[in-house]
């Protein structure tokens, strides 16, 4: 048999995670404390050596990973999807839950029509086929933060199916070569959130709260046709600037809002999938990345050695970098779906098929939805390269960060300088520092209006590039000065007076008579020692 | 006053005849000596003499809210009640104190009316003789009339002494007995029952009573502690058919918290008088002439049919192919969803709550245990080997598919003309308790259901009303079933049937120092047992 294909650490691709990561800022990802061991967020370590499947080269090696995920997207709403409570992460403990949210008997769902417009526009912005009649099921388990025993969720006639996202990822070496690649997106199910759940062993007992009980998830569930860690994190970032830009999502991972659970497997070319693994406990994109390809090495591993691969639910475990089978709960589930009594079918209409006369507050017409999306990334970065002439990586590169695109923009609007000159300062000087500091864009000392002062004074070539450097030094330092004020104070100024210049070089020359006569016979290149 | 119809009783506030106080107080003091009959779960007395004080200034100032302004009610003991303890007739809920009235509760208090108790029922109104609550069995206030005594010492007297040890008394019928008995004892004029698969129209069959189940969707459920939610409807149970229009009038509607109510504005309920009924078609269901049903009760039915039909109306048989599926299906539906609809009570939230702590898995399992009756935890067994995946589409999908072959007999017979459907409500009158539990829950809620569950397969509007009193001197119910939000037509017809039968009132005042004596003598018995 011939060896697995996969190697330890591949410096060609490693970087190219690590710029897909770059909008989340492990910073931030402090544990949040409440949570349960299903969603359970965790706090970053230090990075580790990445380890990466690769794919297959020509006649080479035999082992191919397939990966599906299924994510779930918290909707971004003022209230709950089937009651009144109100949506907010940092609220005290039980202080949002209505009701209906605490299962009280006798309580009904009521369908939150923003959730549904939400399910519409994000179907639309993945190119799915809306269902204009869409059913609720209950899917049932016993859970203590599952307070009716089941979650109303799509299972049967979901809101959304048959969509894509296209994804962008790097091949080989160099920043410039990039591929567009697409996933297929199965369904999108309009569904609950469940409570969340504090294990306390110590005096072992359990903790429920209901805050998050009821809220809005999109899940959406998309095709095993993802090969590896990489395309799996540039699918999850892509879904992420979606959902942002769509305002459907906060999409915050470390807050829980962003949820992601991959289906994996590994198995011969040409012969059937292997059985899979669903690793949950993903709460960052460099997490998700990790975790797959651990999971897809440690898989080859195991049929290398003859083992077997269970199909079993996996968590990753970040301090040890590697997953870990979950606390099984009683084997496998029979979840008893059900329709949802309570709910008549969610029908939705189009220009074509809305009744006459029908009460605006009470349908919802999928064409004015898909008339007034806002631009998508895709769309950005495509009016980023025409209207700029920037790189398809450089217009990447603006939008994973978040606030970067806007900050941009901002120095654009303010400054004379060539696109490509503030794309460059913006996408190394600046994203450089603030990576180095650990920063967020809107946490930089530097605002667009001072470099956009600063670009100005090195595109009228008042200040050389490296006095540039010197001058946005000082303005990290945030003291409120203006880039033309640090230049006057430090003299940084190029001298612009040809008759003051033309004395300096005389005076210069004639003080160094010796290094003039060896320069004038050796050509002028040796002006530049 | 007691013996009077909503209708009347209203009159004679409106009139100052009696003042809401009085007539509040009237209907405790009956309700305490009727105690025996075991209706009420809970007597909110403070309560209902608070909102009696408010409606009495309502009156004073001339600002009624209209007929149900001081009108004592009852309500079943599975509407959920802001303030006043809501049980279901369970363990599992006793000392539940739910935060929110129940759309219909609110409805009727909206309009002035006093809130007397919650009545009994079986447990989570699972049952069909209010037999198999936590409370205990519901009485029928018939076994204790005159006319039914007098024909009983004629026939049976040997068995005289049976009765004096109290044990021969007749179920009220259910699972809304408490609701039927605590009407049909005049000790409130109108009460709130469900109905789910004949709930409300069986008790009110057996306790001599209009009983009424409004179409699907027309009467919201919100705060209605569920059943089956795809057939539950919150019932009326009044003296006469005017009376229940008076009620559907106030609880009809749309209700924002119950996505199943329909949207379109509710038309008043108020009732034409019918005074010719040839242009009627009434359809006789072959279906339902089966060999359990009482001769004297098919004799009654067929009676009713010619006074139709003498009256000048057209009289047809029909035929409703499915009808003897219904109860399987029902029974594969409804345990379905009562799987379902209980997984909540798991003692976190609310309700009862186990002392076991070893985990979280074996306090569900002692707390369902403790919580629920043998029936209850019989449902929700059945229910959840019906949802499993392997079973799903042997039972729940083609018991939906039957479900649908129901609705579709129905809507077919009223395509073909038919204006109303007449049909016997219960098999016989109601049976003493003794002989009632010699079958098990299942068994006699699939017998009892029979004529009147069908009609929850098909959201239909459906009422029974007393149609005369059986050799026995026991209530016999007929049942007339509508269109899908037909209602108003069908109270309309009801309304003219009950005007031709005049129905005899129930002789129980001048019992009472019997009923009494007959309760003491139990309670004796019961004392000297324990010594």
């Amino acid at each position: 048999m011939a060896a697995p294909m996969l190697r330890g650490v591949s410096p060609v691709r490693r970087w190219s995670l690590a710029w897909v990561d770059g909008g989340s800022r492990h910073r931030r990802t402090s544990p949040n404390g409440s949570t349960s061991n299903r969603i359970r967020e965790q706090s970053s370590v230090a990075q580790q050596p990445l380890h990466t499947a690769q794919k297959p080269r020509k006649g080479g090696h035999k082992w191919a990973a397939v990966v599906g995920l299924e994510i779930h997207a918290q909707i971004s709403s003022n209230s709950k999807l089937f009651s009144g409570s109100q949506v907010s992460f940092t609220a005290p403990p039980n202080s949002l839950v209505s009701f209906f949210d605490a299962s009280l008997p006798g309580t009904l769902p009521v369908l939150n029509r923003r959730c549904v417009e939400a399910a519409v526009m994000t179907g639309l912005a993945l190119n799915c086929r809306i269902n204009k009649k869409s059913l609720f099921d209950r899917k049932h388990y016993f859970y203590a933060d599952l307070p009716a025993g089941y979650q109303i969720t799509q299972q049967r006639l979901p809101i959304a199916a048959n969509g894509s996202l296209s994804y962008g990822v790097f091949v080989g070496n160099r920043w410039s070569h990039m591929a567009t690649k697409t996933v297929r997106i199965k369904q999108i199910q309009l569904e609950q959130d469940s409570g969340k759940s504090l294990h306390d062993d110590l005096r072992s007992q359990t903790l429920i709260d209901l805050n998050r009980a009821g809220v809005g998830l999109l899940e959406v569930v998309m095709e095993p046709d993802l090969s590896c860690g990489e395309e799996a994190a540039a699918v999850v970032k892509e879904l992420q600037l979606i959902l942002q830009a769509l305002g459907t999502s906060q999409a915050n991972m470390a807050e829980g809002q962003l949820r992601v659970d991959a289906n994996i497997s590994v198995h011969h070319p040409g012969e059937p999938l292997g059985i899979r693994t669903e690793v949950k406990n993903l709460n960052s994109i460099r997490f998700l990345a990790r975790a797959i390809d651990h999971e897809i090495q440690r898989q080859i591993n195991e049929l290398e050695s003859g083992g077997e691969i269970l199909n079993e639910t996996r968590s990753f475990d970040p301090k040890l970098g590697c997953t870990v089978p979950m606390r099984d709960k009683e084997g496998k589930q029979d979840y008893r779906f059900m329709p949802e009594p309570n709910l008549p079918p969610l029908v939705l209409y189009d220009t074509a098929s809305l009744p006459a006369g029908a009460d605006s507050q009470q349908v919802i017409n999928i064409d004015q939805i898909r008339d007034a999306l806002p631009e998508l990334p895709s769309a950005t970065r495509k009016r980023l390269v025409q209207q700029y002439g920037m790189l398809p990586e450089h217009s990447f590169a603006l939008l994973n960060e978040a606030g970067l695109l806007q900050f941009f923009q901002n120095v654009m609007k303010e400054t004379r300088a060539e696109p490509k000159k503030v794309t460059s300062w913006v996408l190394n000087t600046l994203l450089g520092y603030l990576k180095h500091h650990n920063l967020a864009v809107s946490e930089s000392p530097i605002t667009p209006s001072a470099l956009a002062g600063l670009l100005d004074l090195l595109d009228s070539k008042a200040i050389s590039s490296s006095a540039a450097k010197q001058v946005f030094e000082e303005l990290w330092k945030g003291e409120a000065k203006t880039a033309a004020q640090i230049v006057s104070e430090k003299q940084l100024e190029l001298m612009q007076d040809q008759e003051a210049l033309e004395r300096l070089c005389q005076s210069m020359m004639e003080g160094h008579p010796q290094v003039v006569t060896v320069a004038g016979g050796a050509g002028p290149s040796h002006l530049s020692s | 006053m007691l013996g009077r119809t909503l209708r009347e009783v209203s009159v004679a506030l409106k009139q100052g005849q009696i003042t809401p106080t009085e007539l509040c107080r009237k209907c405790l003091s009956r309700i305490q000596r009727t105690k025996f009959l075991n209706a009420y779960i809970t007597v909110s007395e403070e309560v209902a003499l608070k909102q009696a004080e408010e409606s009495e200034k309502r009156y004073k100032n001339g600002r009624s809210l209209g007929d149900l302004d001081g009108i004592p009610v009852a309500v079943k003991d599975n509407f959920s009640t802001s303030g006043i303890e809501t049980t279901c007739a369970s363990n599992m809920l006793k000392g539940y104190i739910p935060p929110f009235n129940a759309t219909v509760v609110q409805k009727l208090l909206d309009q002035g009316a006093l809130l007397l108790g919650k009545t009994n029922l079986d447990e989570f109104a699972m049952g069909s003789g209010s037999t198999d609550g936590a409370f205990g069995p519901v009485k029928n206030p018939w076994s204790f009339s005159k006319q039914y005594r007098e024909q009983k010492r004629e026939q049976r007297r040997p068995k005289l002494h049976r009765e004096r040890e109290g044990t021969d008394w007749l179920i009220a019928g259910g699972s809304s007995g408490g609701s039927a008995a605590a009407v049909s004892a005049l000790t409130c004029f109108a009460a709130l029952g469900s109905d789910t698969g004949g709930s409300t129209r069986n008790p009110a069959a057996h306790c001599g009573l209009v009983g009424f189940k409004p179409s699907y969707g027309l009467v919201s459920r919100h705060g209605l502690i569920p059943l089956v939610n795809s057939m539950d409807v919150p019932g009326i149970l009044t003296r006469c058919v005017d009376d229940t229009a008076i009620v559907l009038g106030v609880l009809a509607g749309h209700d924002p918290k119950d996505s199943t109510t329909v949207q379109d504005p509710v038309k008043p309920f108020t009732l034409p008088s019918l005074t010719d009924v040839s242009k009627l078609c009434i359809g006789i269901p072959k279906e339902y002439l089966v060999p359990e049903l009482s001769s004297e009760i098919r004799s009654l039915w067929s009676k009713a049919a010619d006074l139709f039909e003498s009256a000048g109306a057209k009289v047809i048989e029909v035929s409703l192919p499915h009808t003897s599926y219904s109860i399987v299906c029902y029974h594969v539906l409804c345990t379905s969803e009562v799987a379902s609809n209980m997984a909540r009570f798991d003692g976190l939230e609310y309700g009862h709550r186990c002392d076991v702590s070893v985990s979280t898995e074996a306090m569900y399992a002692a707390t369902r245990r403790e919580g629920f009756n043998d029936v209850v935890r019989g449902r929700i067994l059945s229910g959840n080997f019906f949802l499993l995946k392997e079973n799903y589409e042997n039972y729940f999908i083609k018991a939906q598919k039957v479900r649908r072959l129901i609705a579709n007999d129905f809507v077919n017979v009223f395509n073909s003309g038919v204006d109303i459907l007449l049909t016997p409500t219960t098999l016989s009158e109601a049976v003493p308790f003794l002989e009632f539990i010699k079958e098990d829950n299942r068994t006699r809620s699939a017998q009892d259901d029979i004529f009147t569950q069908a009609v929850n397969m098909a959201g239909l509007p459906a009422v029974s009303v007393p149609a005369a009193l059986s050799a026995q001197g026991l209530p016999v119910g007929l049942q007339f079933i509508g269109r899908a939000f037909c209602d108003q037509k069908l109270l309309t017809v009801a309304r003219w049937f009950e005007q031709q039968v005049q129905f005899p009132v129930l002789q129980l005042q001048g019992l009472m120092d019997d009923c009494s004596s007959a309760f003491e003598n139990e309670k004796l018995a019961s004392v000297s047992l324990k010594q």
